[in-house]
């Protein structure tokens, strides 16, 4: 995974809550059994038509918003469905940063295994990004290290994450060979009586 | 004296495996369970790093979400075979004990791991599906995982997790006649919202979760994640002890009274704190039916579909809009004049035994309305086979159901049971999500009896009145 530790972009704007993953990635697209090429398919029905075409009206189809790679959304983002294809296909398309209110706890996880940055900010604020990026190209530049987000107009604001989430995104670490690192006492743990297994 | 605890944190307790400080803790995990689509990438992920997995015994693979239901065998979609075909081989390079599609095991995984005894109250356990809160009924402490994930816990046998905040769900009273456990765990999402559980562990309680059968306790903790929280539990009682006595994985006879012994300990202490609270009073539950794209979206039958008007929030005002026009429905409509397409009686939130049982007494004797295209798909093989045995599959025949082999089927439309655009369903699954039955399709999260008085009257119906009288 690579590491991410400062990241400028264009932000593209999706003003809606709740959104699931079932509309991240819908589930005829599940069928593959490889990582990649998610991106193609990523808001499949928002995005197109019945006949496959481009919805002139969604923001991801505005050449406005072309090579975006921040995402900014409403609330409870990403509820839903378990699939980590939703943060493959976010990431293959492009975004490698969402900003929104609140997310659903397995996606954000899923968002860290993956080297994506899934920052939460108020309401308040997540509504301003919003308003910015709708008038106007927006760009914001997140420090991750300094756990900021700041324009070249003089907005900034603070976002809190734990630490192990912003070590595993700032290294880009293989989760499983840390754990393998903890191997011994794995075994321990086998060892000793009482357990359910 | 120690501090009182609840089941979720002597759960916690028992599995940690290391903790350090800047960590989340590394848990152990009981039992793994896998299925077609989230697993193909982490088998992938094990064989590119030469890794094995650590404890085949304690994983356990089914096939469910891709399986036809109208030829078991037949599976026209090229694409599906090949995630079908990969887990197969998967599984017996990696040794782990596969319910395939021949299997007399087969199922959806969350009905065959609580049918086997696999799952078992104390248990860690995980899969790659977030439906896994399912078997916290047992007081289990059961989430679901990304593919990431899920690699990770083949790998190692266990997760870096903080441990969770706890919510206490109370339920006090007793649910009215004809109200049931789908409607009451509606209900709860209706009143507290989609996100009200997130960050959270659920614990339910109180009289009316007590009186629950085993399956109506499946129904709530499978709804768990609807609520945003990644798992949901119920202590175990009596009601769980008989439930897995003599099943498959579980000890037998005396060793089961040992580990009966040792169930009943994780109890929650008496004046145990959680972190928060909510309650409600389930004799004020009626029977739920949802109008909208997510399942807090929901209302009682006796309700009409909301106004947008009648929001303060844009944002509230924008999403109601946006789903009422999705749905196809009009502000202020009775929810019981809205006449429906297709009923689908299934999936890991109601298609056991006794959910079926339930709609074929709705049903017997009576014909399903001619606009309504209806069909019940059991959860698994066994609840497939003993439903024939009472005859079930009879009764549902005649009242003009088809009746399918078993899987996921219609809760989400990977294999060819969809229901096509501007087309609506009544649907005893649990998600309600534009497109999650079809792209277009328009889907009302019901209860098993329900779902049936509907399929018979041709659009929704107080299911406490439909018994009493003929509705035409
Ligand atoms: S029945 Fe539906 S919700 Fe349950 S596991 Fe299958 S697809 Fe998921």
């Amino acid at each position: 995974m690579e590491p991410l530790r400062t990241h400028q972009g264009l932000v593209c704007p999706l003003n809606r809550t709740n959104v699931d993953t079932d509309q991240i990635i819908p589930k005829q697209f599940l069928k593959r059994i490889e990582r990649t090429g998610f991106g193609q398919f990523l808001f499949y029905h928002w995005r197109f038509d019945d006949n496959g075409k481009p919805r002139p009206d969604f923001p991801l189809n505005d050449s406005k918003y072309k090579n975006a790679s921040i995402l900014v959304a409403g609330e409870n983002f990403g509820c839903g469905s378990s699939r980590e294809h939703a943060p493959w296909a976010v990431q293959d398309f492009g975004f490698k940063v969402i900003i929104a209110p609140s997310y659903a706890d397995i996606f954000k996880n899923n968002c860290v295994k993956n080297g994506i940055l899934a920052i939460q900010v108020s309401e308040e604020h997540v509504q301003m990004i919003l308003k910015k990026a709708e008038s106007e190209k927006y760009t914001l530049t997140v420090n991750l290290e300094e756990q900021i987000v700041y324009d070249n107009e003089g907005f900034e604001i603070k976002f809190g994450i734990a630490p192990y989430p912003k070590q595993m995104l700032l290294n880009g670490w293989d989760e499983i060979s840390v754990t393998l690192s903890y191997e011994e006492k794995i075994k321990q743990y086998e060892l000793k009586p009482n357990l359910a297994n | 004296m120690q501090t009182p605890k609840t089941i979720i944190q002597k759960i916690w307790e028992q599995h940690v495996v290391h903790q350090e400080d800047g960590k989340p803790d590394l848990l152990y995990i009981d039992l793994h369970l896998v299925h077609e689509v989230t697993s193909p990438q982490a088998f992938e992920g094990l064989r590119m790093n030469g890794r094995k997995i650590r404890r085949p015994d304690l994983t356990f693979a089914t096939m469910d979400h891709n399986v036809p239901t109208r030829q078991r065998l037949v599976i026209n979609d090229p694409i599906s075979k090949k995630q079908i075909d990969a887990l197969q081989q998967n599984c017996q390079e990696f040794g782990v004990t596969l319910a395939d599609i021949h299997h007399p095991d087969n199922g959806i995984v969350h009905v065959i791991g609580p049918e086997l005894g696999l799952t078992q109250p104390g248990k860690t356990i995980v899969c790659g599906d977030s439906h896994t809160s399912t078997h916290g009924a047992f007081g289990a402490l059961a989430f679901g995982i990304g593919t990431s994930e899920v690699e990770h816990v083949l790998a190692t046998q266990t997760l870096w997790q903080a441990p969770p905040k706890t919510l206490n769900v109370k339920v006090n009273g007793k649910l009215g006649t004809g109200v049931t456990a789908k409607d009451l765990i509606l209900a709860i999402i209706g009143k507290f919202g989609v996100q009200f559980g997130t960050g959270y562990v659920m614990e339910y309680t109180g009289e009316a979760i007590r009186t629950l059968s085993m399956e109506e306790r499946m129904t709530v903790c499978n709804m768990s994640i609807e609520a945003g929280a990644r798992a949901g539990l119920i202590t175990p009682d009596e009601t769980t002890f008989e439930y897995l006595r003599g099943r498959r994985h579980v000890p037998q006879s005396e060793a089961f009274d040992e580990a009966v012994a040792k169930w009943r300990a994780l109890a929650t202490d008496t004046g145990a704190a959680y972190d928060a609270v909510v309650e409600i009073e389930a004799a004020e539950v009626e029977p739920q039916v949802t109008w909208g794209t997510n399942p807090g979206m929901c209302i009682p039958i006796t309700a009409a579909v909301p106004n947008p008007a009648d929001k303060e929030k844009p944002t509230e005002r924008d999403e109601i809009s946006r789903a009422l026009s999705y749905m196809g429905l009009e502000a202020g409509q009775p929810i019981s004049t809205v006449k429906i397409d297709h009923v689908f009686i299934g999936s890991c939130t109601n298609s056991r035994l006794s959910d079926l049982r339930k709609a074929a007494e709705v049903v017997r004797g009576r014909k399903v309305s001619p606009t309504v295209k209806a069909i019940v798909v059991p959860g698994s093989y066994n609840v497939k086979l003993s439903a024939e045995k009472e005859g079930l599959d009879q009764v549902f025949k005649e009242a003009g159901f088809e009746w399918r082999e078993a899987g996921c089927s219609m809760c989400l439309a990977m294999n060819d049971d969809i229901v096509p655009a501007g087309e609506r369903c009544a649907s005893t699954s649990n998600r309600n999500f534009e497109g999650r039955q079809g792209n277009g399709a328009r889907t009302h999260l019901v209860s098993p009896e329900m779902a049936a008085a509907a399929a018979v009257a041709g659009h929704f119906v107080d299911v406490r009145k439909f018994t009493a009288q003929e509705v035409g």
